[in-house]
This record gives structure tokens, C-alpha cells and sequence, in this order.
């Protein structure tokens, strides 16, 4: 079953792809804030899934951390983003 | 029991995968965020679901944590991505394709 | 009762995140206690004895309804996003809600991101400003029953 893991994680690593190139393309900064919101979630399941692979009660905490900071993020990059549409776009 | 945790996490992984290809694929900011927020939610859930059936016959402590993460992230992925639809609309970055649009007709700077 | 409301749920968090072992329960209500002192005059929230028949309905009712327009959402981006070319009609509506209170309205609205085809974008008294990836209906009341009305009904049900 060792080789399920792999394919799990190119998946997972698919995704992040996807979303690191809509990223770089990003026309506008709204569509890099979309993309960085989905960037985080899934790096939240990648550090829960390797939690499972090294058997390690830690990683979940770090998981948690980084939700809670990912949403922070969030709502911090949504506010300057409001903000900033005052000046010019 | 093995066979199920692969199974959730899998299905976890595909739907990250859509997630991704959501937010890469279609062709403005709000149905970006629709693909994104929706596909990258199932995706945490599955896979927490996953990790809880993997490791439920070792170690049955993890689970609290578990069901933390995904009361948190059910809550707060969509109010972050609210968030982020309203700055979107606010800074006058309007798609051109929408049918119909009634925040047009609120006040200006609510 | 408001202390000790959350009190119990200060420690319950606290324990679900350190682990079920008696140094971390005593210290857990250490913890509580002092944090309760602290925040209780700043939490708004009232409670009655309809609370536990509330979360029973709350945790049996609508959990499972929403996590079937969760799955039933997901499948839904998924043909989208895999058919070569992406269907698209979307506009922005106006939805009235009935339900008062902030947290029916924090639940209706997250309800609605999460079901097919929507995302929320605002609240502004009784009406949530919707995105609709495939707008239907051609009133008011047809976009109503489309996007919020199973969850309204549900969570009239629980919150009022």
C-alpha cells in the first residue's frame, strides 16, 4: 500500500501547481488573493496528511496554527485590497 | 480500515486537485473563488476523515484535534472567501459577463 | 450561568486540543477560570433552556443535509470545470432572509457558499447579496426558493 501515498501526494502537488500558476498569471490582485485563500487550504491538508505519514501528534498543532493564520491572511489581504481601490486600480 | 483511510484521502486529493484546476480554469474572480473555496473545503474534510480512519486504531487522541480542523475550517473558509468577494466587488474590478447585478443599485461605500 | 456557559466551553476546547489526562484537566481549569474572568463581560450572548434541543437539531438536522449540498456542490464544480467549455450565466441577486440574529445569519450565509452553484458576497440587514454561477429564476421570490430555501426552513426551525 506504500505506493498509495505517492499518488495522494502528486495529487495534492497537481493542485498546487494549478494554483501557483494562476498565481503568476493572475491579471488582476484579486485573482492572486483568490489563489493564495486556495494555496492554504490546501497546504492545511498536506500538513495534516503528513502528520499521518511520520506517525507525529505535532504536525496536527502546526495544522491548526497555520489555519488560523491562513485565515487571518485572508481577511487581512481582503481588507488592503478594499482599501486600496480608493486610489487608482 | 487501511483500505477506507486511502479511499477518503484519495477522493481528498482529487477534489484538491479540482480545487486547483478550478481556480486555474475559469474565466473570472468570482467563479475562481466558487471553485476554490467549495473544492478545497470537501478536500480538508475528506482528508481529515481519511487520517481519522488511519490512525484510529493507534492513536485515538488525534481525533479531538481532527474534528477541530474541520469545525475551523468549515467556518472560516467561507467567511474568508466572503471577504474576499466583497473586496473584489468594492474595488470597482467588476466582471463584464454578469446578467444581472442588484448590489449596483445600493449606496455608494456601505 | 453565563460564566458558567463558558467556562465548560473554554475547557472543553482546551482539552480537545492538549488531550484527555488528568495534569492537563487541572490545569485546563486553571486556565478557564482566569480566561472566563476576563472575557465574560465582553461575550453578548443569551442563553434559555431551549439551548440542548437547539444543538440536538442543530447536530442532527442540519449537519447532515449540509454535508449532502456539500458533496452534491463539489460534484457540481466538478463537471464544470472538467467540460472543455465552461458553461457560464452568472449574475449577482438579492436574497431576503427571515432569519434574525447574528449567527442564523453567519450560518445561512455559509450555507449558501457552500451549496452548488453560489457564494455569498454581503449582508446588509434582511437581504444576502448572492453570486450565482448559473442565475435561474427571473424574480426575486424564484431566486429565493432556488438559492436559500431548504436552509431557511431547517434553520427557522433550530434558531427561532
Amino acid at each position: 500500500m506504500e505506493w498509495l501515498d505517492y499518488v495522494v501526494f502528486s495529487l495534492i502537488g497537481l493542485g498546487l501547481i494549478f494554483t501557483v500558476i494562476r498565481f503568476i498569471l493572475g491579471p488582476k490582485l484579486s485573482d492572486r488573493v483568490v489563489s493564495l485563500d486556495t494555496f492554504n487550504m490546501i497546504i492545511i491538508g498536506l500538513i495534516a496528511f503528513l502528520a499521518l505519514i511520520f506517525e507525529s501528534n505535532l504536525y496536527l498543532d502546526i495544522a491548526i496554527v497555520y489555519a488560523v493564520l491562513a485565515f487571518l491572511e485572508t481577511v487581512v489581504f481582503a481588507r488592503y485590497l478594499e482599501g486600496k481601490s480608493h486610489g487608482n486600480n | 480500515m487501511e483500505i477506507i483511510s486511502y479511499i477518503f484521502l484519495i477522493i481528498g486529493g482529487l477534489f484538491f486537485l479540482l480545487g486547483g484546476l478550478g481556480v486555474l480554469r475559469m474565466p473570472d474572480t468570482f467563479n475562481r473563488i466558487q471553485a476554490g473555496t467549495k473544492a478545497t473545503t470537501l478536500g480538508a474534510f475528506s482528508i481529515m476523515i481519511g487520517i481519522g480512519f488511519g490512525v484510529a486504531e493507534a492513536h485515538l487522541d488525534w481525533l479531538p484535534k481532527l474534528l477541530i480542523i474541520i469545525v475551523f475550517i468549515v467556518i472560516s473558509n467561507p467567511v474568508g472567501s466572503s471577504a474576499i468577494a466583497k473586496a473584489t466587488y468594492n474595488s470597482k474590478n467588476i466582471p463584464d459577463n454578469l446578467v444581472q447585478d442588484d448590489l449596483k443599485d445600493r449606496g455608494e461605500d456601505k | 450561568m453565563k460564566y458558567v456557559t463558558t467556562f465548560i466551553a473554554l475547557l472543553l476546547v482546551y482539552l480537545f486540543l492538549a488531550g484527555f489526562t488528568v495534569n492537563e484537566v487541572i490545569l485546563g481549569s486553571i486556565v478557564s477560570a482566569v480566561l472566563t474572568l476576563i472575557l465574560v463581560k465582553r461575550l453578548n450572548f443569551r442563553l434559555d433552556w431551549k439551548f440542548p434541543i437547539r444543538l440536538l437539531k442543530f447536530l442532527f438536522l442540519y449537519i447532515p443535509v449540509f454535508i449532502w449540498k456539500l458533496i452534491l456542490a463539489n460534484l457540481d464544480v466538478a463537471r464544470r470545470v472538467l467540460s472543455p467549455k465552461i458553461p457560464l450565466h452568472s449574475g449577482i441577486v438579492k436574497v431576503k432572509t427571515n432569519l434574525k440574529g447574528d449567527f442564523g445569519k453567519l450560518t445561512l450565509a455559509n450555507s449558501i457558499t457552500l451549496t452548488p452553484g453560489t457564494l455569498s458576497i454581503d449582508i446588509e440587514d434582511d437581504y444576502i447579496y448572492v453570486h450565482a454561477i448559473d442565475v435561474k429564476g427571473e424574480t426575486e421570490e424564484e431566486n429565493q426558493a432556488n438559492i436559500s430555501g431548504p436552509f431557511e426552513k431547517i434553520l427557522g426551525g433550530i434558531f427561532e
